[in-house]
């Protein structure tokens, strides 16, 4: 019975971290510049992958299977803004600059006011 | 958090990893933590773990929260049939008011997992993020958001 639970539980789990993965991918492909694709990236990407990996750690029905997902988790949480924050970083410093439908971009007047000064 | 409770810590967590849970593992997985502990002896100094327990979990649970509608959020801007309407991307000096750098690091993967915001820059002076909005509409409120919410509860969870 129990099983039977945990089991439609990871089934529903699966399906929706399939759906937050799909959904970051459509993401990256329709958002106009490098940052609000991160967006998409890092934060439904993340939920999707994290989902997936709980769904496992609740089918497999083995404690040193579900400990090594739960990990997965974590440091897929703590690692996918670090990558996120790296790639937007370097390319704002690499002089890729954002979409022109930006409507405010405090870092360029402070990057603009370094090299002024 | 006293050395020998987290050794214990670390010894399950090696045990977990490693999927065996017998004794001659998690003697292993204590000596491997035990050596991570000796090395990293001066970095760690943190009285009154316990007592912190409660304000760290509600910081989790805070987070979750916003992780799961922020991942709502970006799903909803990517749906939207005229995208260029539902988004108002903007790049905005977040004022800082922690300063160590765990409480740097930590608020600024929190606001890039939580809705609409994603951290791109420190200035050197670690007096302001710079965070990249979604949708902005409001900048004032954006950085009352952060300041009450995540940057309140790190400072708590630190003190």
């Amino acid at each position: 019975m129990i099983a039977d639970i945990v089991l439609c539980l990871g089934g529903v789990l699966l399906i929706l971290g399939a759906i937050f993965t799909l959904l970051a991918a459509i993401g990256v492909i329709r958002l106009p510049d490098l940052y609000t694709r991160m967006h998409a990236a890092s934060k439904a990407g993340a939920v999707g992958g994290g989902l997936v990996l709980v769904a496992v750690a609740l089918i497999s029905m083995d404690v040193a299977v579900s400990v090594r997902a739960l990990i997965g988790v974590l440091f897929l949480l703590l690692t996918t803004p670090v990558a996120a924050h790296l790639l937007a970083r370097a390319s704002y410093l690499a002089g890729y600059r954002a979409d022109q439908s930006t409507v405010r971009d405090d870092l360029k007047t402070r990057l603009e006011q370094n090299s002024g000064s | 958090m006293n050395s020998a409770f987290l050794v214990i810590i670390l010894a399950l967590g090696w045990a977990g990893i490693t999927g065996n849970f017998s004794g001659l593992n998690l003697l292993f997985g204590g000596l491997v933590g035990g050596v991570a502990i000796l090395i990293l002896r001066y970095s760690i100094h943190q009285q009154g773990a316990l007592r912190k327990t409660a304000k760290i979990l509600s910081l989790a649970a805070l987070f979750f929260y916003e992780l799961m509608a922020s991942a709502i959020k970006v799903a909803v801007v990517v749906m939207h049939p005229n995208l260029k309407s539902a988004l108002k991307p903007a790049i905005v000096a977040v004022p800082l008011t922690v300063k160590s750098d765990a409480e740097i690091t930590l608020l600024a993967n929190m606001i890039t997992l939580t809705p609409g915001t994603l951290t791109v820059d420190i200035a050197e002076d670690r007096s302001v993020l710079y965070v990249h909005a979604l949708a902005m509409d409001n900048d004032t409120a954006l950085i009352a958001d952060i300041d009450n919410g995540f940057e309140a509860r790190i400072r708590e969870v630190f003190k």
